[in-house]
């Protein structure tokens, strides 16, 4: 099971102010990164058809904001937000910061994260469906990928967020 | 002995390629459309993708079996000829089929390419396998997951084609290829448009204590406690109250996994020729962990070494696994 997480968490004193900073900072990293993918994987947005205009709401609930991603080809949008302005979207989907890294990179099964309800969905599962399975369809990891955009500091930080997690929600086989 | 061939899911190109690459001896895929039993969003595959598919798995050795596993309604039957023909045009080694009329249709047309009867046509008989077979030419049956390893031993004996038996993920119990709970609840049927509890219907709600409820087209099917594992959200598999049992209950199966990892060697002197991994519309992920794992079982079996399976346990649903009628048929 999750820890709660609501969009609209009661913040406690200086949070809100954190996050935002947070969100400030990431921002032109996730820009770069979400323009990287676009270009390096075009087939990613057939697969998302009529879910290319929805808005999701990506919530790691042990950071302090979630992101907003609308793959639009057109006018891609991935931002951090902060909880409490997070935007009203079409579907949600919560769990921890690297079982949603590993999901993106297949390092995980997504049913599997659902039934173990380490992974939380809501709003319209279709599209939900939809995100999950073109990004599934992607060859390589999109970590490695990102994290190779910063050169050795990007790797560096990628080995120190998965030294950070014990391997507690992977299958016993992978560990 | 026979080949126990292993006959792995690809839902996406990238998890055909991850089937092919973990040691699948043939994978199964379907077309974007109501032409297969996994007709869901951003799955399956196109035209161009499969042709890139074949190519690829076919450099590597591995066969591709292309599921047109649905039933075409009346007069409708034009989507799923061009994709048989599609199909053959790319070089697929079968067809795993359900209705007659698809099954007419290719051993007509393309007599050189073999088909499978899928678990769709719901065929455990001998006198309907043999029917198949007799008429349409049917290399091999896919077997319903109702069966005794006896009962497969013997139903061996009484059919001229291939067995093949699932061996891993879902454990549908439903006389398969007639249900229509779904079809009742949201007017889209399993059968012919390939969608059971379509995506578009479903919807996960938290509710204030952290218990969640899954719905479908508006109608609660299950509610999972905070600590509970889920289930998928399919009718078949959902929890309902009912007079004599208020506190709710599983009215038709329970959300469990098939796993016959310690059967093996029982199905494979029973004479299955085949097993199969259920799961095209899983994740890479799955398709590589479970693969690899009964690639390493049945190569130790063919070798006659003490097969060593991997925990799957994590990937089942509801983390709850069975060997179901294969062991007994007393399970439930």
């Amino acid at each position: 099971m999750i820890p709660t997480s609501e969009p609209t968490a009661r913040l406690r004193p200086g949070e809100g102010a954190i996050a935002r900073l947070a969100c400030l900072v990431l921002q032109p990293v996730l820009t770069r990164v979400v323009r990287r993918v676009a270009t390096r994987h075009p087939s990613l947005f057939a697969r998302l058809g009529p879910h290319q205009a929805t808005d999701f709401l990506i919530d790691p609930v042990e950071l302090p904001f979630a992101l907003h991603l609308r793959p639009d080809p057109q006018a891609l949008v991935f931002r951090a937000v902060p909880r409490d302005t997070a935007p009203q979207v079409g579907a949600t989907i919560r769990g921890r910061f690297l079982l949603l890294l590993e999901l993106i990179d297949a390092e995980q099964d997504g049913d599997a994260a659902f039934f173990s309800r380490d992974l939380e969905i809501s709003g319209d599962t279709e599209a939900v469906v939809r995100l999950r399975n073109a990004l599934d369809d992607m060859d390589g990891s999109l970590a490695e990928e990102a994290s190779a955009m910063f050169g050795t500091p990007g790797r560096a930080v990628l080995a120190r967020l998965r030294r950070a997690y014990p391997d507690a929600t992977k299958p016993r086989e992978y560990a | 002995m026979s080949l126990a061939e292993l006959i792995c899911p690809a839902g996406t190109p990238a998890a055909l390629r991850t089937a092919v690459d973990a040691g699948a001896d043939a994978v199964y895929c379907g077309f974007q459309d109501a032409t297969n039993a996994r007709n869901f969003p951003g799955l399956n595959f196109t035209p161009d993708e499969l042709a890139e598919a074949v190519t690829y798995a076919h450099a590597r050795g591995t066969k591709v079996l292309l599921a047109l596993n649905t039933y075409p309604p009346a007069g409708k039957v034009d989507l799923w000829r061009h994709a048989a023909d599609t199909g053959a045009r790319l070089g697929v080694d079968a067809f795993i089929v359900a209705d007659m009329g698809v099954a007419d249709y290719i051993a007509r047309t393309y007599p050189g390419i073999r088909l499978h009867l899928s678990v769709q046509a719901a065929a455990s008989s001998p006198e309907a396998i043999r029917y198949y077979c007799e008429n349409f030419g049917v290399k091999r049956v896919v077997l319903p997951r109702i069966l005794t390893i006896p009962e497969i031993r013997q139903l061996r004996r009484e059919i001229p084609c291939e067995i093949e038996t699932f061996i891993f993920g879902n454990h549908g119990l439903m006389v398969e290829g007639r249900c229509s709970l779904t079809n009742y609840l949201t007017g889209q049927s399993t059968n012919m448009d390939g969608v059971c509890s379509p995506a578009s219907d479903v919807e996960y709600v938290r509710d204030a204590d952290g218990s969640m409820s899954s719905q479908l087209a508006g109608f609660t099917i299950d509610r999972f406690g905070v600590d509970e594992k889920a289930g998928y959200p399919t009718i078949c598999k959902g929890r309902y109250a009912a007079p004599h049992r208020p506190e709710g209950y599983y009215a038709f199966e329970e959300p469990i996994s098939l796993n016959l990892s310690r059967l093996l060697p029982e199905l494979i002197e029973a004479g299955v020729h085949a097993f199969k991994i259920e799961g095209r519309q899983r994740s890479k992920s799955y398709v590589r962990g479970v693969v690899r794992a009964f690639r390493a079982a049945v190569d130790d079996i063919k070798a006659g070494r003490e097969a060593n399976i991997a925990d799957l346990i994590a990937l089942t649903e509801g983390q709850k696994q069975t060997q179901g009628a294969f062991e007994t048929k007393k399970w439930r």
